[in-house]
């Protein structure tokens, strides 16, 4: 009998060795001559191209354009004397982020593991350093302060009553109507940028009416007519009056405060690149899920709509939309009906996105097997609820990767408002390196833009991989 | 006598004066592609009693107790289920199925659900039971079904035996009058096989109305009060179980079991 291996057979679970430096480069850059020259060749050019860009960055560039104009590419034209209002709005996205990530994380033994406090104290030191900041680090590091505060809030709410997880959501769409708020501004009660009040007129008067009539109709029930009938005038009644008096009663009393006017003019920046990709994501988001449920539903007009809505769609190009929006409907909409142009935008990233979403949705839902559904339906839970609760879960889980993919896309293609003529990050670039006091440090403002694009989009792939982990029942 | 009732298939002794719960008569069913799977097949399930159904694969013994609950449509014919007629057009087809449990080959656990949320899925959203009765009760079917202690699993990390015992439990919640089984063992390794027939065999101790469509002769022979053979879409054969395994009428029964024993 020959032996073929010299070595005798392992036996038991595969050791793991720990192996030092040298012997693992020795391993896996220098095992062979050939992959010996390619290692150095290839360690040599990319050591060359590091000490050039090094040396860029360091000694030759000039950071002026960056550093004189700091406030500018965070906000456009936002007047700085009102620059506390984009603060705020920071303070509360950054506050709101710290109690999700606090609730969420209420099961785990250590909030701040080493990592992330390696990671928080990174971004701190980096501000600290960092010359281009100067007189914004104090906020910056309290911002950084608020969301750590924040996140340890949330995790002791959460232990304490795991219930307030599900208010996280209302708490962040509320919140985005004060964001808007702040950042337009006007007077609180009346018509302002966003006419009237968004905050004011959404959340309280809708709100307010919405409960008052839900409230009232499940209080009081009129025996003669049918219940649904009465349950739907007593809601109409308690919605009417609320929302009425909610609306009237400030100008009734002379009420007469607010915050300046802003105009969306003056956004731009980061601000309204971060404004218009949230927006464009919350609402492309259920557009495309409802599109793709749509493309799969019986009903044929619904069908129909759905299947001719994302095939038009996805044969124009994103900037054809957009200069429609931009160009064409000022022409043919008179003034008073014609919506904000930023409000425009946000519509054609919309209306773009959410016919792609739909197709990635789509995927996902042929993913599902169909005896999931035949399950569902087998114990006798009927189409929305099997559709709710069992195929879409597990859909958008497969779709995860797609979908945060078109969320990236439209984050980049956020920078197609530049050309038609909102001044979002890359707008405001253009317009500074235009100028003559910069003339040349076109490499500096577009690197340091590029470095923020990249930071938002890793940072949202990052998060993606991370919920993709998270929901992975599989062989937990 | 009218007609209909003369028609009535015959019953093992003991039900024949028991309710029906099912009452299939002449059902015929196409597939989309004119396929005829089901050629006027009539069969009664009276209450507590347990109906083995066999068979050839392509015979449309599946295809039948997928009628039962409406997961799958007939053309001809009358199903009724607990008296409801269960016809293509039924407003509240839910109404029925809330009555009639079925367990799958694949088991079609949600697996995105942990195996408690899967029991008390149906209970909360169709029965509306408050979310600590449906905790409650599912996890004594759990314990019924001895799976208990595995109640925040997930059903990916689960045995296929488990699993499928998870999947009775998850139709015993929703308290059903009649439980279906479509191959519940087919899809399990050998050594699995047991622990789910153990579990039918009690849930037939006790009294549930089962119809089950299965290969496996011992529990047949032991748990059924009738077994039923279809082939070719037609039901060939209906008997006691010691009459069919020993001294079967037909001679396709004849064939049928020479191959399978």
């Amino acid at each position: 009998m020959t032996t073929v291996s010299s070595r005798p057979i392992e036996r038991g679970a595969p050791r793991v060795q720990s192996i030092g430096p040298v012997a693992w480069s020795r391993k896996h850059l220098f095992n062979s001559w050939f992959n010996s020259i390619l290692t150095i060749v290839l360690g040599l050019t990319l050591g060359a191209a590091l000490f050039n860009l090094l040396s860029w960055a360091f000694i030759q560039a000039n950071w002026s354009v960056v550093a004189d104009n700091f406030g500018n590419f965070m906000s456009g034209l936002y007047p700085p004397e009102s620059y506390w209002r984009i603060w705020s709005v920071l303070g509360i996205i950054m506050g709101l982020s710290g109690l999700t990530w606090g609730l969420l994380a209420r099961n785990q033994p250590q909030l701040f593991s080493r990592n992330v406090l390696i990671g928080l104290g990174a971004i701190a030191l980096f501000f600290i350093l960092w010359p281009l900041t100067r007189p914004h680090t104090p906020y910056l590091i309290g911002v950084l302060v608020l969301l750590a505060v924040a996140a340890a809030a949330g995790q002791a709410i959460g232990r304490k009553a795991p219930g307030s997880t599900k208010w996280i959501l209302a708490a962040w769409l509320v919140s985005y109507f004060v964001d808007l708020y702040l950042l337009g501004g006007g007077p609180f009660f009346g018509r302002g940028t966003l006419s009237p009040s968004l905050f004011y007129s959404i959340i309280v008067m809708l709100g307010g009416g919405i409960v008052a009539g839900w409230q009232l109709s499940q209080r009081i029930s009129i025996p003669q007519i049918p219940t649904w009938i009465s349950k739907i005038v007593l809601f109409l009644v308690g919605f009417i009056v609320v929302y009425q008096v909610l609306w009237r009663l400030p100008y009734a009393l002379g009420l007469d405060v607010g915050l300046k006017n802003v105009s969306t003019n003056s956004w731009g920046g980061l601000t309204l690149t971060l404004l218009l990709a949230i927006s464009g994501i919350a609402l492309c988001f259920p557009a495309g899920v409802l599109l793709a449920l749509g493309r799969r539903s019986k009903l044929p007009i619904v069908q129909a709509f759905s299947v001719a809505y994302i095939e038009l769609i996805r044969g124009v190009p994103l900037i054809s939309i957009l200069f429609m929006g931009q160009v064409l409907i000022p022409l043919f909409l008179p003034e008073g009906v014609r919506p904000d142009r930023v409000v425009r935008a946000i519509i054609g990233l919309t209306i773009f996105s959410a016919a792609y979403l739909a197709e990635n949705v789509r995927a996902g839902l042929q993913a599902v097997p169909l005896g999931q559904s035949e399950a569902a339906q087998s114990l006798g839970l009927n189409k929305p609820l099997t559709t709710a609760l069992i195929v879409l879960p597990q859909a958008l889980k497969t779709a995860i990767p797609a979908i945060v993919g078109q969320f990236i896309s439209l984050f980049q293609d956020t920078t197609l408002l530049g050309i038609v003529g909102l001044v979002e990050l890359l707008g405001i670039s253009q317009n500074l390196l235009a100028s003559p006091t910069y003339l040349g440090d076109y490499k500096e403002g577009y690197v340091f833009i590029a470095a923020i694009y990249w930071v938002f989009c890793y940072a949202m792939s990052y998060g993606s991989r991370r919920i993709e982990s998270a929901l992975n029942t599989d062989l937990r | 006598m009218p007609q209909s009732e003369m028609q009535v298939p015959i019953s093992s002794n003991n039900f024949v004066d028991a309710e029906a719960v099912i009452v299939a008569k002449d059902v015929q069913k196409w597939y989309d592609n004119g396929f005829h799977v089901l050629k006027g097949v009539s069969m009664n399930v009276y209450k507590g009693e347990v109906v083995v159904i066999m068979g050839p694969s392509g015979s449309g013994k599946s295809t039948f107790i997928r009628t039962f609950n409406a997961l799958e449509p007939y053309q001809e014919g009358s199903i009724e289920i607990d008296g409801v007629r269960i016809a293509n057009d039924l407003k509240d087809i839910e109404a029925v199925r809330r009555e009639v449990g079925m367990v799958f080959q694949q088991f079609n656990l949600f697996p995105h659900l942990t195996v408690l949320q899967n029991v008390t899925l149906a209970p909360i959203w169709v029965r509306r039971w408050p979310k600590a009765k449906a905790e409650e009760i599912a996890m004594r079917l759990l314990d019924r079904v001895g799976i208990a202690e595995q109640a925040y699993k997930f059903p990916g990390q689960m045995s296929g035996g488990q699993q499928q015992r998870v999947a009775i439990a998850r139709s015993l919640a929703m308290q059903p009058k009649v439980m279906l089984f479509d191959e519940p063992t087919s899809a399990l390794d050998p050594e699995m096989v047991r622990e789910v027939l153990d579990v039918m065999r009690n849930l037939a101790k006790d009294g549930m109305t089962m119809v089950c469509v299965t290969h496996e002769v011992g529990f047949a022979k032991e748990v059924a009060d009738r077994v039923v053979l279809m082939d070719g879409g037609v039901l060939v054969e209906e008997n006691t179980p010691e009459e069919f395994f020993n001294n079967p009428r037909e001679e396709r029964s004849q064939a049928f079991l020479s191959q399978i024993l």
